[in-house]
């Protein structure tokens, strides 16, 4: 029976395409913590092959937010906003542009961290993308949301998991001061130009857990409203 | 007068093949609606879904039919403008049913989603109005089935919300949502069995010759409202809770417990359907049949010819058995995000409203029922995504099919009228 039929009625659930698309997301974060291990190795030919995946998980994680876009005509109904559903769908595509961003960087200058950062830093990722992990595990609570019609506890445990999320971005802006100290204390003996680039990468890799805040931030005005 | 001692034999003849043509395209073109939520949210196969459609249609029309037939045939025109030319009346119902017939058979073959209702108040009101005279038309009665069109989905929508955020309060949103669904859902099944028990006693065993009274009516419904409830139980027992593939709430094995469920509305949505939908096509051969039988007299107080009934239930099961396969093929696959704890909702809200509707004899339109208890859902923000264009589509087409059922039935009428003069 054609579409216009009584089980037309019934829209393609825009919650699915968006887990997927979170999921696609942080796989592309992901990327960065071999990225930058082949990165201190010296190792470019490998770097670049990871660089190609981190682009290629973006690229998807693109064609999935196009299609859900797309989905979504005015005529929709759905029980959380359609303007904050697509506001939360562009942040989280924000956080794969900014994985690319900084791996393209890296790649494109040949970036090197001083050695006595590399412990550190990966410690500093590594909190970074605990955040985009905890936006996923926070976006794929949307099916048990829908289940509980957005309200009681399962609203009460998503907030919960919010605060959480609050709590790993914290950490990551006191490890980002740490990390621009160091790199203070090590810039005469480097080049000016990949020191400023440097404060860059420091910064954007920051971006991946603010980012993931914004995420779980829309969220919760979704349920509030 | 003549003409029908006569014809009169050839003219029953014609009634019943347009009134099982009729019934056969309420069955083609509404089977999707009435099973469609269940295959939909798959709770139930194909296969399953056909059996089910096919005894509960026949089972629905059978036994509670009765109540509807006699609105579609005395109460949208007024018999007294027919006293002297009784075989208007049989040419006119004739046409409707030819007119609604075939609109039916052309809406399913392009997949329109048009109300069988709609289409023979139409036509019948179309033919009368223009063919005999617009007084003929019982204008007031007419006002009450078209109010009716509008307040049985809004109703039927308000019962949806109330199930549904019944089934929240007491299931989803608890400490342990599978322990609550596997305590709660037998409930629902005995709400289930109540009400379509106690409309089958009070509306339907009249043709079965037995009717008991008042109190042991209540009574005998809640003896089937438990029996149903207890079978339920057993068949929920068996459910074991998935403890890998869920984690925390364990939903997915809540929504098992709710399919079990959906197969009792499923029953109900088919009996109810049938219940409602099978006077469209057999209220119209009924007056056919009494004017004939009685000579050109409209008879008042005619009781149903005792093969009246089975022929529309037949009919509908031929339709539903010719069609319903390849129609509800294609449902399942476009849905997602209907778990049987909202087609559950939807369902015995639509149900319960056009069965209680059907028990006060207005002809109300199955779908559009169903489209405001699944509304009714999605306003307690139970449904993903509700595509709104469609419900105005919907709308349109019901809207359309009135003067299109008119208009047919109106040159079907002269056409009969013509052959036979």
């Amino acid at each position: 029976m054609p579409s216009n039929s009584f089980l037309g009625v019934f829209a393609k659930s825009p919650l699915k395409p968006l887990e997927k698309h979170i999921d696609l997301v942080h796989q592309c974060a992901q990327g960065l913590l071999p990225f930058f291990e082949a990165v201190f190795e010296n190792n470019w030919q490998e770097a670049e092959d990871l660089q190609r995946k981190i682009s290629k998980l973006e690229k998807q994680a693109d064609a999935v937010k196009r299609e859900l876009r797309m989905s979504l005509p005015s005529g929709i109904f759905m029980p959380i906003n359609r303007q904050d559903l697509l506001d939360l769908l562009s942040q989280q595509d924000k956080i794969a542009n900014r994985a690319k961003d900084i791996s393209g960087r890296v790649i494109g200058r040949e970036l090197q961290l001083p050695e006595a950062m590399h412990a550190q830093f990966v410690e500093y990722l590594t909190r970074c993308l605990d955040a985009t992990g905890q936006a996923k595990i926070v976006i794929n609570e949307l099916d048990e949301l829908l289940e509980t019609g957005f309200k009681g506890r399962e609203v009460r445990l998503v907030e919960g998991m919010i605060s959480e999320l609050d709590k790993i971005e914290d950490d990551t802006d006191a490890m980002q001061v740490k990390m621009r100290k160091m790199l203070r204390a090590m810039e005469g003996s480097m080049s000016p130009v990949d020191v400023i680039f440097l404060y860059d990468i420091i910064e954007w890799i920051g971006d991946l857990a603010d980012i993931s805040e914004r995420v779980g931030s829309r969220l919760e005005l979704m349920l509030a409203s | 007068m003549d003409i029908l001692n006569t014809y009169g034999a050839m003219l029953i003849g014609i009634a019943a093949v347009v009134g099982f043509l009729m019934a056969w395209g309420i069955g083609a073109n509404d089977v999707a609606n009435a099973m469609g939520t269940s295959v939909g949210s798959k709770a139930l196969t194909i296969k399953q879904a056909i059996v089910i459609a096919m005894i509960f249609e026949f089972a629905g029309a059978y036994l509670a039919g009765g109540e509807v037939t006699s609105t579609i045939r005395k109460g949208i025109i007024d018999a007294a403008y027919f006293t002297d030319t009784p075989e208007l009346l049989v040419y006119g119902m004739i046409a409707s049913l030819l007119a609604a017939g075939l609109w039916l058979a052309l809406a399913s073959y392009l997949g329109w989603p048009v109300s069988t209702t709609h289409s023979i108040v139409g036509a019948i009101v179309g033919f009368a109005a223009v063919g005999v005279s617009a007084d003929a038309v019982a204008w007031g009665k007419i006002g009450g089935i078209v109010g009716s069109w509008i307040v049985t989905p809004a109703i039927s929508g308000f019962i949806a919300y109330l199930i549904f955020m019944s089934a929240q309060r007491l299931i989803f949103d608890t400490d342990n949502p599978f322990k609550n669904a596997k305590r709660f859902v037998p409930v629902y099944m005995a709400l289930a069995g109540f009400v379509l028990s106690l409309v089958t006693i009070k509306k339907g065993l009249k043709h079965v010759g037995i009717q008991p009274g008042v109190f042991e009516g209540y009574m005998i419904a809640v003896i089937i409202a438990v029996i149903v409830a207890f079978i339920g139980r057993m068949f929920i027992n068996r459910i074991k809770m998935d403890e890998k593939a869920d984690h925390r709430m364990h939903y997915a094995s809540v929504e098992k417990v709710f399919a079990i469920l959906m197969i009792v509305t499923a029953c109900c949505m088919a009996f109810a359907h049938g219940s409602n939908d099978v006077a469209n096509a057999i209220g119209p051969l009924a007056a056919v049949v009494s004017v004939v039988e009685h000579g050109g007299e409209i008879a008042k107080k005619a009781t149903l010819a005792w093969w009246i009934l089975p022929l529309g239930g037949f009919g509908i099961v031929a339709g539903l058995a010719l069609f319903g396969h390849r129609v509800i093929e294609t449902i399942g696959k476009g849905i997602t995000h209907l778990t049987p704890s909202r087609g559950f909702a939807a369902e015995l809200a639509a149900a319960s409203t056009v069965v209680i509707a059907s028990g006060t004899g207005l002809p109300i339109s199955t779908t559009q029922t169903l489209v405001g208890a699944v509304l009714g859902v999605g306003m307690a923000r139970g449904i993903a995504a509700l595509n709104l264009a469609v419900v105005r589509n919907i709308v349109v087409s019901w809207v359309i099919t009135l003067p299109v059922g008119a208009g047919l039935s109106i040159v079907f009428f002269f056409m009969i009228k013509g052959v036979f003069a």
